[in-house]
């Protein structure tokens, strides 16, 4: 029998050979059918794990309580109650043994997110109360006349910053025109 | 001497007699079936949203976007709002800029490239916005696409994505009908959203139901009759987003009108 007739079939034996060595060095271990069967199952179980690792960023309001209980207690009896600390403040992931963790977000356009006025008839935005940032006050800070963590409450003007309790807040009566605020409670 | 028929005959022989017995195992693996009985579960994750309660304030796609690290300039995200504007001439009018990471501070609706369309408030008829994220289908198009076995389901429920595995193909990303698969600009791999699977099966809720401040947001179990998500969806009118192309959708929608697609 010739050899250059068998010849072909060796490299094909021996290319069938390489490939299963090199599948059984490449695919992980533990590769297989998951609990979903062929179709949705096939996977490395492991990968699993390395998801659940993933590190948790944002730890709840739950979390600022146990240190800042009277903002937190502030916030509650406000009517901004359901907004989380880390809406406003950034995750708290490495707060406080990083002084530069959190932030504190004082721009229009925080409380725009909610309080731009658009008139949807059929969505909770046509609810809340709304200003139009070009008009209500252009060039101030919100928090320089509304309290971030109670809005019924006087904000304070940027040179008497959080030192003053916000609601103790004494701003001369003619310079500052949050004292336009009739219907305020504070 | 051998025969150029003779080799042929011989060596499909030899190529079929390799095969066959690695498949022939594999039908009767018991593995297999005892991972097609689905009864049993315990645990399945679902996700109910409730646009009349959404105001489209962005923190859930911000917050998704710092906790799943997917880079906070670049054009895309886990998660995203669409806002929603159906005026009194039967139009609809769509717009989701930055997916609403930002919220929405115009009330013109973005229609790309810089042009904006001013509505008046008279002309509209209904205006709401839809959160979107991965439906987590039953049926995942997307899981049955991928070539090697990078993307599957937990038994609970939620399509992952195993980064170390995925070639980048994108044919996933075409798969979606929802459109919610992308490539991450970091890992280069396919990126969805998972359920914040690092939250979920620890007991937190998901970094967007934490921060959404008006409740429009809420995750459950499917399988617990107690579950008060569950519960909505059992005893409520609720919806699902292109139930036509039978992926099984598990993201349940209360206030769905059929503009929403
Ligand atoms: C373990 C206790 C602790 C917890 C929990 C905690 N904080 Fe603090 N926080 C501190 C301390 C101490 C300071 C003051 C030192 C500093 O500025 O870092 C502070 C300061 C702050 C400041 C002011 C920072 C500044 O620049 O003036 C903010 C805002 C703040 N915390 C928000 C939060 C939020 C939001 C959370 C929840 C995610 C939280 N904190 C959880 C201890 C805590
Ligand atoms: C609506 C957004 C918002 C929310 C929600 C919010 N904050 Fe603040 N917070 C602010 C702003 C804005 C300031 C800065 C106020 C200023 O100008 O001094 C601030 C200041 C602070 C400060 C430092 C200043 C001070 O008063 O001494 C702390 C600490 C703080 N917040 C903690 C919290 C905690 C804890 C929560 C959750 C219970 C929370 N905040 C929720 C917006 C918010
Ligand atoms: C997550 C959405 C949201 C954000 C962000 C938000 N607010 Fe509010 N705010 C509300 C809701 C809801 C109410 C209560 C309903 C209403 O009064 O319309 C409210 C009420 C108010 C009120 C009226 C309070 C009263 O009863 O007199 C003021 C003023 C206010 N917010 C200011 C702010 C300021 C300033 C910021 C930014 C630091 C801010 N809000 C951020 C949702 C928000
Ligand atoms: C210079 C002080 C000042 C600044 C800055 C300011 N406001 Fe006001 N705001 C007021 C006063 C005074 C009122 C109450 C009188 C009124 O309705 O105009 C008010 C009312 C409101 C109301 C309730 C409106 C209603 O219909 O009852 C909201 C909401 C509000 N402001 C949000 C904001 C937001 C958001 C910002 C930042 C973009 C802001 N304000 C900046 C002084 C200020």
């Amino acid at each position: 029998m010739k050899s250059h007739v068998w010849r072909p079939l060796y490299v094909v034996l021996a290319v069938i050979a390489t490939v299963l060595v090199v599948r059984k060095v490449l695919v992980p271990p533990d590769f297989g059918i998951g609990s979903r069967g062929y179709m949705y199952g096939w996977h490395r179980p492991s990968n699993e794990a390395e998801w659940q690792k993933v590190t948790v960023k944002y730890r709840t309001s739950e979390y600022c309580k146990t240190c800042h209980a009277d903002k937190y207690q502030e916030i509650k009896t406000s009517p901004h109650a359901s907004i989380s600390c880390e809406n406003c403040h950034g995750p708290g992931l490495r707060h406080p043994d990083d002084p530069r963790a959190l932030n504190i977000d004082r721009s229009r356009e925080l409380c725009a997110r909610c309080h731009f006025r658009l008139e949807y008839p059929t969505s909770g935005r046509g609810k809340i109360r709304g200003i139009d940032p070009k008009t209500h006050n252009p060039g101030l800070d919100c928090v320089t006349c509304h309290w971030p963590h109670d809005p019924r409450k006087q904000g304070h003007t940027p040179a008497k910053t959080a030192a003053t309790p916000p609601s103790q807040n004494t701003v001369s009566k003619t310079s500052n025109p949050c004292e336009r605020r009739g219907h305020d409670i504070a | 001497m051998i025969s150029r028929r003779d080799f042929c005959k011989k060596s499909l022989l030899v190529a079929g007699g390799l095969t066959i017995p690695l498949s022939a195992l594999e039908l009767f693996n018991p593995a297999r079936l005892e991972a097609e009985k689905t009864d049993g579960k315990k645990l399945r994750w679902v996700f109910l949203v409730d646009t009349h309660k959404c105001v489209g304030c962005g923190f859930c796609v911000k917050a998704c976007k710092t906790e799943n690290e997917v880079p906070y300039d670049a054009n895309v995200t886990r998660t995203w709002i669409e806002r929603y504007v159906i005026t009194k001439d039967g139009k609809t009018h769509i717009d989701s800029p930055k997916g609403g990471r930002d919220g929405f501070e115009d009330s013109r609706i973005d229609v790309g490239e810089g042009t904006f369309e001013e509505i008046k408030n008279e002309e509209i008829n209904k205006a709401f916005f839809v959160p979107k994220l991965c439906n987590q289908c039953d049926n995942p198009p997307c899981v049955q696409v991928c070539p090697v076995g990078a993307t599957y389901q937990t038994k609970d429920g939620v399509v992952l994505v195993d980064r170390s595995w995925c070639i980048g193909c994108g044919y996933c990303v075409m798969g979606c009908p929802y459109g919610v698969r992308f490539f991450h600009p970091v890992h280069h791999v396919a990126e969805k959203c998972n359920f914040c699977y690092h939250r979920i099966s620890q007991g937190m809720q998901t970094a967007c139901v934490d921060a959404c401040p008006f409740g429009a947001r809420r995750i459950g179990n499917i399988r617990d009759p107690n579950d008060p998500v569950t519960k909505v969806i059992m005893t409520e009118r609720v919806n699902v987003l292109k139930e036509e192309y039978g992926t099984t959708p598990q993201v349940f929608y209360l206030g769905l009108t059929k503009e929403v697609k």
